[in-house]
Parts: C-alpha cells; sequence; structure tokens
C-alpha cells in the first residue's frame, strides 16, 4: 500500500513539474518559432492545390488562412512594415477556398489598399481581391462600395469609381447613398466633399467597431483638412486685401474674411503661424490629416479615437 | 535502467515485430521507389522537393498510425488475453509495466523510423545523384519525426490505460490533428478577448504541439533549423511525453483489474 501511495505521489509530482517544463519550453519554441505559420515562404501557393488537400474541408481551412492573413497583416502593421509581401496570397488562398467568405474581402481590401504604414500599398490586387467577390457575391452591395472607394481613395480615378457605385446602386436594397455616390463621382465633386460622403457611408452602413472607429477618425481628419484649407484661403486673401500677412485669425474674422474663430474638433483653435500658415495645436490627435501640420512631420501610428455614441 | 522495464520493452517490440508492424516498411519502399521513378519523369526541377516531401510525410504518418494503432492496444490487450494479471503476479510494478510498454513502442518506432530513413536518403540519392550539405538537415526533421513519435506512444498509453481501443484511437488520432494545428489555435488564443482567451490559451498549451515539429517543409526548401530550436524541441517532447505516462500511470496504479 506504502509503495502505490509513493507512486502516486512521484508520478504526481513528475507530471506537474513535467506540465510546467513543457509550457515553459513551449513558450521558448514559440518565440524561436515567431509568426512561423506565416514565414515570408508560402510553400503551397496555389489556391486549387489547397483547395485540393483540404478534402473537401475548404471551410475550414478558409478560416485558418483567414486567421493567419489577419495575423500577418497586424504584426506587420505593429512594427510599421512597408512590406506586406505575403498579404495578397494569403488573401487569394483564403477567398479561392471559401469565395462567400465575405469577411475576407471587405478587410482584405481595407488591408491591400492603403499606403504603407497604414496598408499594403496594392490598390490593384485589393480591385482584383474585390471584383472575384463581386462574380462570387454579386448580390452584396458593399462589395461594389468598396471597390469604389478604392478606385477614388487610392487612384483617383473618377469613372472607374463612379461605374462601381452605379453597379452597387442597381443591387437590391443596396444603400441609398450609392446612387448620389455615382452621380457625384461621374460630375467630379470636390475632393473633400466626396471624401466625406464616402466616410460617412462607411460610417453608417457598418455595425463593426474598429471600421466605424477608422471611418470617424477620417472623418474628424477630414473637418481639419477643410478648416486649414478655408483658413490659408482667407489668408491668402487677407494678403491681397492689405498687402500683409494676419497679425491673428481673429484679424481675419473682424476683416470680414472668416464668420467666426475655427475650431477643431477638440475645440481649440488653429493657430497662425509667422509665415502665414496654418497649424493644427495637435496634429497628433487627429491621424490621417494631411493639412495643418508641422514641415517635416512624421504622423506616429494611428490612434483610433472611438466615437460617441 | 531498471531490468523489468528492459525485460517488458524488449517484449513489446518482439510482439510488434511478430504481429508484422514491420511489414509497412515494404510498403513505404514501394512508394517511394514508386515515387523517386515517377516524379523524374513528369516533374520539371522539383524532383528532390517532392521525394523529401513524400518520403518525410510518409515516415511521420506511417509512424503514428503504428504508433496510435499499437500503442492504444498495449494495455487493453493484454487484460483481454488475461497476459497482464501473470506479468504482474511477478514481482513486476505496475508503473514498471506502462513505463516499459512505453519504451517498447518507441524502441519500435525508432527502428522503423531507421529503415525508412534509409529509403528516403536511397530515393534522394537517385533523383539528385549525389548529397549535398543541406540533405544534413533531412536528418533534423527525421529527428523531430521522432519525437512526434514520443509524444504520441504516451499519448496513446494515457488513453489506453482507462478507455477501449476505439475511443483511446480516436482521442490520440484528434490529439494529432488539433496538435498539428497547435500554432493556429494559440493565434486564436491571441485574438480573443476576457474568458475565451483564457481557457484558448490553456488549451492550446496542453494539447500537444506537433507544428512546432514538422520542419519537413523547410528542410525541402533547404532551410537550416536553428540549434536552439531542436534543444526546445527536445526537451518539449521529452517533458510532454513523461507528463502523459505520469498521467497513464496514475490511472493504472488505481486501475481495478479484477
Amino acid at each position: 500500500m506504502n509503495s502505490r501511495r509513493s507512486v502516486t505521489w512521484v508520478a504526481s509530482l513528475l507530471l506537474l513539474a513535467s506540465l510546467l517544463v513543457s509550457v515553459m519550453c513551449l513558450r521558448r519554441v514559440d518565440r524561436l518559432r515567431a509568426g512561423a505559420t506565416l514565414e515570408e515562404v508560402l510553400y503551397i501557393t496555389s489556391p486549387q492545390t489547397l483547395k485540393r488537400f483540404s478534402l473537401g474541408y475548404d471551410g475550414l481551412l478558409a478560416d485558418i488562412y483567414w486567421t493567419r492573413a489577419v495575423q500577418y497583416f497586424g504584426r506587420k502593421h505593429n512594427v510599421d512594415s512597408d512590406r506586406y509581401d505575403l498579404l495578397a496570397p494569403l488573401l487569394e488562398i483564403t477567398t479561392a477556398l471559401d469565395p462567400h467568405l465575405l469577411v475576407a474581402y471587405q478587410f482584405g481590401a481595407n488591408f491591400l489598399a492603403p499606403r504603407p504604414p497604414s496598408g499594403g500599398g496594392m490598390p490593384d490586387k485589393a480591385i482584383e481581391l474585390t471584383e472575384f467577390g463581386i462574380r462570387n457575391n454579386p448580390d452584396d452591395w458593399n462589395l461594389y462600395y468598396q471597390l469604389g472607394f478604392i478606385y477614388y481613395m487610392e487612384k483617383k480615378d473618377y469613372p472607374n469609381a463612379a461605374k462601381a457605385f452605379e453597379r452597387g446602386s442597381r443591387v437590391p436594397n443596396a444603400h441609398p447613398f450609392l446612387r448620389i455616390l455615382a452621380a457625384q463621382m461621374a460630375q467630379h465633386a470636390g475632393e473633400l466633399e466626396m471624401a466625406r460622403m464616402l466616410w460617412v457611408t462607411t460610417f453608417q452602413s457598418t455595425h463593426d467597431k474598429q471600421i466605424r472607429a477608422n471611418a470617424y477618425n477620417h472623418l474628424l481628419a477630414l473637418k481639419v483638412d477643410e478648416d486649414v484649407t478655408h483658413l490659408e484661403n482667407a489668408v491668402t486673401q487677407y494678403g491681397q486685401k492689405t498687402g500683409n500677412l494676419p497679425p491673428s485669425i481673429s484679424a481675419m474674422v473682424a476683416a470680414g474674411l472668416l464668420p467666426e474663430i475655427p475650431l477643431d474638433p477638440d475645440g481649440n483653435p488653429y493657430k497662425l503661424m509667422p509665415d502665414g500658415r496654418i497649424e493644427v495645436g495637435s496634429p497628433q490627435n487627429f491621424s490621417f490629416i494631411e493639412r495643418g501640420v508641422p514641415p517635416g512631420y512624421k504622423p506616429p501610428r494611428p490612434k483610433f479615437r472611438q466615437p460617441p455614441d | 535502467m531498471n531490468s523489468r522495464i528492459v525485460h517488458i520493452a524488449a517484449n513489446t517490440f518482439r510482439e510488434a515485430v511478430r504481429d508484422r508492424v514491420l511489414y509497412n516498411l515494404i510498403a513505404f519502399a514501394l512508394l517511394l521507389s514508386g515515387a523517386a521513378i515517377f516524379v523524374g519523369q513528369i516533374s520539371i526541377d522539383i524532383e528532390k522537393l517532392v521525394v523529401i516531401n513524400l518520403g518525410l510525410t510518409t515516415v511521420s504518418l506511417f509512424g503514428v498510425v503504428i504508433a496510435i494503432f499499437i500503442g492504444i492496444g498495449l494495455v487493453s490487450k493484454e487484460i483481454e488475453k488475461r497476459t497482464l494479471y501473470t506479468v504482474l503476479s511477478r514481482p513486476v510494478r505496475r508503473w514498471e509495466f506502462i513505463v516499459g510498454k512505453f519504451m517498447g513502442l518507441a524502441g519500435t518506432l525508432v527502428v522503423n523510423t531507421f529503415f525508412m530513413a534509409i529509403g528516403v536518403f536511397a530515393a534522394l540519392l537517385y533523383v539528385s545523384h549525389r548529397f549535398h550539405k543541406p540533405d544534413a538537415w533531412i536528418l533534423v526533421a527525421l529527428y523531430f519525426i521522432v519525437l512526434q513519435f514520443l509524444i504520441i506512444c504516451s499519448l496513446a498509453l494515457l488513453f489506453s490505460s482507462f478507455s477501449s481501443p476505439l475511443l483511446s484511437a480516436v482521442f490520440a488520432f484528434s490529439l494529432f490533428v488539433i496538435g498539428s494545428f497547435a500554432e493556429d489555435l494559440r493565434g486564436f488564443a491571441n485574438m480573443a478577448h476576457g474568458l475565451s482567451r483564457w481557457l484558448a490559451t490553456v488549451a492550446a498549451y496542453l494539447v500537444p504541439n506537433f507544428s512546432a515539429l514538422n520542419v519537413i517543409s523547410s528542410v525541402a526548401h533547404e532551410q537550416p533549423v536553428v540549434g536552439s530550436l531542436i534543444f526546445y524541441n527536445t526537451a518539449y517532447a521529452f517533458t510532454y511525453a513523461a507528463m502523459a505516462l505520469c498521467g497513464a500511470v496514475l490511472i493504472f496504479e488505481r486501475r481495478n483489474l479484477k
């Protein structure tokens, strides 16, 4: 009996010690193989081959590849990488395995299209991916909207953007904004106005927190860009009128060039610089702004402020 | 080592040989030699790649099948044939029986892998006419495959100590499949939040990690394997196998054999 008890004790202690050591070893192995599943080599690059290897379980394999694509993008994005070589093949494999995995098109194109470090800087690949999505899911208006969005935002290709919005507007239950967007795009409306419409549509048409936060932050940045443009126009007009740079923003209000002193989305006034430029007080608070930043300003990694409920 | 364990291990090995387990080597030899000749005729420039991938994958899969199907019967068969009572009526402790069985099965698989490795290298020599320095990494891949076998043997034995052969096979094979996706499982865990993250992390560390032990694709592409990975994989496989064996011993010690 005593012998059996001692065996039980020794085996229990050994079991716990082995568990502890095995977890420690595994953590070291993980560190050594960081991102091993996402190595910069895809051994099987052909989606068709993978589909055959999946033995019919292509849905599960697509989910796994989608997770890998997200991890790959996240890992690269976190180190501000300017190369996302595996992103397009990973998304291609994912969508070939499951052509109805809409999330892979919606997020995937958003990973691919924007310029680094925000994305992969591959708008053509994003367009290819979205077109593939449309071929397989022709009744999803979001994909047409996304296609037009990429054409407009990343390629500045107005005719194709208008065409994409127009195709989407014909889909049953499409967002009514698509028809307006198609018309505006065809007329080649002002850049800021068009961008605002696109981000508002994005904001309104999704329940995803991250996409809403992204759209909200772009809208804040657009407001700043628009204010800075107005203020700089007013500075030019003041110069033309008086032959001097305005001493302050309130001087431009007094001269009737501005209805009031504009404030940034946080309620802070803009700064008039000695050379007549306009700067926003805290540019780091507004990711994605393109105007009103000091010369040589390097934007930090985008911070996503959550929209108010 | 304890002489009783050695005797049980030797008997287990002999029994496996008598059960014609090593006949799988004939199927392996036919498959690999056929593939080497066939691939050479139909592919361009990937003969070597195919032979390494096919050879190592076959070594792994054959071994896994052998480990599971012999491992699950190691205890239950002895009970069924009532030979266990003869063994335990001698001065052999139950833990010695479990450890001996594990050693015997692991030995069978090592011998089996050794002969298969000769086959892989022979096929490689046939397609590439001479060995190159990076071919040595194939040995590391084979070593990792043996480590995989140790884990699977211990798991099969663990399940065999309390369950029927059929269920043991299902459990062991399921863990092999889950363990092959262990890194993805940890990826899921990292993306989860709250309680589900905690549960997924625990599950990810409890299931065996076979993906870290699979370097077949990278050695086929002549990529080296770092020394520290060999060290930690070795430590991991031995401790994981020890953990499963301890579990088997604990269950078997308390099992009522009457």
